[in-house]
């Protein structure tokens, strides 16, 4: 088993981290979440987090993109120190990183394809046509076309899901965070899905961390595993690794072994 | 550390400390808006599509809650006035009074009270409903900043919209208060008439603009900092409503006060031929 202080891939060693945390503690009140994280990942790396509800999983991610000021410690993404910058000068970490949200997120007065198009244009494109060009192939990817014209009320949950999805690659970032990307789907929803993050990664060679508490998934994707637990990485390394573990906790967390019985 | 983590000391100095503390906490909290507000504003960056379409929903959308409100005001006004001033014999005043109140007070505040309940609460509910679903934080993700997409165009279209709205609730008063006196009592137009206009220039009526000026600014402040720190769900954004909708008003309230007193050194009042 690996520890947080582990060495990362040997394949890696050689190159800066895209996203790395030094340190980062989080409290909210009296609740400490994050205790001390440290943690690196590699251009192209999909990084696999779990853990058990409520243990700073999202937190965690949202400190990567600048939702969330740690209280100590430090995140860089591609060079830049998250926390030293104030919202406005955010742009730079936002063109590189995207975030799917765990309800998707979607803007409910605006259409499917007008969500898709927000951060284009948002990020001051003015072509109209090709803003149309890069919507209709982020819905190609996700297979949504059909519905671009339809409001998110009227999408099914992995329909959102997708469009998120779509809204997240369309603006072509380097990275992007998926928070629960499978939760609540069926498993043909799953498996598209899981499918979707291994081909931005295979053809774009977008980097990926992904919170889930899909077993099946995560070994589907991930090149690492990390596991969250009382605030720190309780587990880290790679798939194989991870089933190879012979801490109880872990067994029985990717097992979904309880200790209670009927 | 923050005070308010502390164990909460009981008794009535503890319970004014608390009260002070929360109250200027508020008040640092809708500065830092103003602030990031101002910011938005001299970036240059207006979104005229949603505040247009704003000025639909806030302006387009109010005229017929302050054409009532103003015309039954005027209606009632005239109404009680009337009967009362004619035991004093001073009943061709009428139409001077009611003009001048609906002017300078009844048609900004009753206006105001009005849009900080149907726009005030919808501001808060529609922010509030965004920030409880993530919406916010995708808006941030993508790189906009929350009070340049969603604050900058309601605040600007309520500057606009407001005046406007006013001035209805003032026409209609007028019109209301007109029918009421000169057939419902048989005043003879051109005395309700001429009285008013006597009584009533330019500086009512621009007291009563630059208020629903102001009260625009504060209801929009106070719904959409509602609306911005709305959590904890469903339940979150009905107690955010609700306080966007009572602080707004009281706010309203408060500040129409402070504002006749400043207005009237500026245009005094009783300096009609």
């Amino acid at each position: 088993m690996q520890t947080a202080s582990s060495e990362i891939l040997t394949t890696s060693e050689t190159e800066q981290p895209f996203i790395e945390l030094r340190g980062v503690c989080k409290r909210f009140g009296k609740q400490e979440i994050l205790r001390g994280i440290d943690l690196s990942l590699y251009h192209g790396e999909t990084l696999v987090i779990i853990g058990p509800s409520g243990e700073g999983k999202t937190v965690m991610m949202k400190h990567i993109i600048g939702l969330i000021r740690p209280d100590e410690g430090d995140v860089f993404v591609d060079g830049i120190k998250v926390n030293g910058l104030r919202e406005r000068e955010m742009a730079p970490i936002r063109q590189k990183v995207s975030m799917l949200f765990q309800n998707a997120a979607l803007f409910d007065s605006m259409t499917v394809e007008d969500n898709v198009a927000f951060p284009l244009i948002e990020a001051g494109v003015k072509d109209k046509n090709e803003i149309k060009q890069r919507v209709r192939e982020a819905l190609e990817v996700v297979d949504l076309q059909e519905h671009m014209k339809k409001l998110p009320v009227n999408l099914s949950g992995g329909m959102r899901k997708r469009a998120g999805i779509a809204r997240a690659i369309v603006g072509r970032s380097q990275c992007i965070l998926y928070d629960e990307p499978t939760a609540s789907l069926d498993p043909v929803g799953s498996d598209v899905i899981d499918q979707m993050i291994l081909r931005m990664q295979r053809r774009f060679k977008v980097t990926s961390i992904v919170v889930t508490h899909d077993m099946k998934s995560l070994f589907k994707i991930a090149d690492r595993v990390a596991m969250l637990r009382r605030g720190v990485i309780r587990f880290l390394g790679t798939p194989d690794e991870l089933r190879q573990c012979q801490d109880k906790e872990i067994q029985d967390f990717i097992e979904g072994r309880s200790n209670i019985t009927g | 550390m923050n005070p308010l983590a502390m164990d909460s000391p009981t008794g009535f100095l503890a319970l004014m400390g608390r009260t002070t503390f929360h109250f200027l906490a508020y008040l640092g909290q809708l500065s830092a808006l103003v602030s990031e507000l101002l910011v938005a504003f001299r970036s240059g960056v207006w979104r005229l599509k949603l505040v247009a379409g704003q000025i639909v929903s806030i302006g387009y959308g109010s005229q017929a809650v302050v054409i009532v409100t103003g015309a039954f005001t005027g209606a009632v006004f005239t109404f009680q006035t009337y009967a009362k001033f004619k035991d004093f014999g001073v009943e061709s005043t009428v139409g001077a009074i009611v003009s001048v109140a609906l002017c300078r007070e009844l048609g900004p505040v009753l206006a105001g009270l009005m849009v900080a309940g149907r726009v005030g609460a919808a501001m808060a509910a529609d922010i509030g409903t965004m920030k409880v679903t993530e919406q916010v934080d995708a808006l941030r993700v993508m790189g906009v900043h929350p009070v340049d997409y969603l604050v900058l165009p309601r605040f600007l279209a309520m500057m606009l919209s407001m005046p406007f709205l006013v001035a209805e609730s003032i026409s209609f008063g007028l019109m209301a208060s007109y029918l009421v006196a000169v057939y419902g009592y048989d005043v003879p137009a051109s005395w309700y008439l001429g009285h008013m206009v006597d009584h009533t220039n330019m500086e009512d009526l621009s007291i009563g603009m630059i208020k629903g000026f102001i009260f625009g600014i504060l209801i929009t402040l106070v719904a959409c900092h509602q609306g911005l720190k709305a959590e904890n769900g469903a339940v979150g954004v009905g107690s955010g409503t609700t306080r966007a909708v009572v602080i707004s008003s009281l706010a309203l309230l408060i500040f129409n006060f402070f504002l006749s007193i400043l207005l009237n050194y500026i245009f005094p009042l009783g300096t009609g031929t």
